[in-house]
């Protein structure tokens, strides 16, 4: 029952980002030809936001370092994620087999 | 959730830090203690920071045709209690602010205060409540991750509202303006992060079970069920 449980939500998960794939249409490019950009980061979009409520407003702060490229930035967050990722799928391993050798030793002491 | 590097006016830049400062203190001084009493507890608390750099590594697309990315700083929370999430929280933003220009240093105290104060704080208030009220353990994981990690967004959005506050409307309008952009695209996401959160503890719950009832995470009965 847990097993089926968990791969329900597993499901659930890509259904809850693949429908907005599919759910939301590009609109046509504006009237000076521009293409609108849609999936832009909330980040960005926050920006515009404080661009109309305080035109004047200047950051007063430049980051120290901006990856050189998308690809570079995608690269730190793929890594990111890789080893985040790979410490868990690590323990889970070392927790299994932990698991699945106590009750083989029990099976064996009960004998 | 992610202040950009800069937007924060120098006063609420400050005023955040001087907030966030006392809760990553304290924090890093309960996970030493707990460190030092439970060493066995240290691959756990790995485990809570990993999911935190998965997670918040994540970008989604939502239903409002724009991206966001989840926190997964209620994982963490239930197992450690929410002090112990805000210098987890701290570094990964600190090195998604330094390496990716996502945040900022000037913005690192407000953010720490969403998404490592706030949204911990909430998740494990609400997994309190929903033990107390007898709700099962996969709900209130569920719950608590989803709202903790809403609520991240919703103090985002309050935090740039205070700093701008619409010309004509105050705080309030600003408030809807940067929770539209924010809180609303977060919805299908916090509900990704509640279901993740409750499969990785279920694994936890399943193949650890004496680390969580030693954590009072999981009674004995819960693990049997």
């Amino acid at each position: 029952m847990k097993r089926h449980q968990n791969l329900l939500m597993m499901l659930a998960v890509i259904v809850l980002v693949a429908v907005p794939l599919w759910m939301v249409k590009k609109p046509a490019p504006g009237p000076d030809g521009t293409e609108v950009e849609i999936f832009r980061g909330a980040d960005d979009q926050a920006k515009d936001v404080i661009a109309t409520l305080a035109p004047g407003y200047r950051p007063w702060f430049k980051p120290l370092m901006e990856p050189p490229s998308g690809e570079i930035g995608s690269l730190l967050f793929a890594l990111q994620a890789a080893l985040g990722a790979g410490f868990i799928g690590y323990y889970l391993g070392v927790s299994v087999t932990r698991s699945r050798l106590r009750r083989e030793h029990n099976k064996e002491a009960q004998c | 959730m992610h202040i950009m590097e800069g937007f924060l006016p120098v006063k609420h830049a400050i005023g955040w830090s001087i907030a966030s400062a006392p809760f990553v203190v304290f924090g890093l001084h309960s996970i030493n203690k707990r460190i030092k009493e439970k060493p066995e507890q240290r691959m756990l608390l790995g485990v809570a920071a990993a999911f935190t750099f998965v997670l918040s590594a994540l970008k989604m697309p939502s239903v409002t045709g724009s991206c966001s990315h989840p926190t997964g700083t209620g994982l963490g929370a239930v197992l450690f209690g929410p002090a112990a999430m805000a210098p987890i929280g701290a570094v990964v933003l600190l090195f998604q602010a330094i390496l990716l220009a996502h945040g900022g240093i000037t913005t690192l105290g407000a953010n720490i205060f969403s998404m490592a104060v706030v949204g911990p704080f909430a998740a494990a208030a609400i997994y309190r409540t929903a033990k107390t009220a007898r709700l099962p353990f996969g709900l209130s994981i569920f719950l608590a991750a989803s709202l903790g990690d809403l609520l991240t967004y919703v103090t985002t959005s309050a935090q740039l509202a205070l700093a701008f506050p619409d010309p004509a409307g105050g705080f309030t309008a600003s408030f809807v303006k940067f929770a539209t952009v924010f809180a609303l695209t977060q919805i299908p996401l916090a509900i990704s992060e509640g279901f993740l959160t409750v499969i990785v503890l279920n694994a936890l719950a399943r193949f650890n079970p004496q680390e969580l009832q030693e954590m009072n995470v999981v009674t004995a009965r819960e693990v049997q069920g």
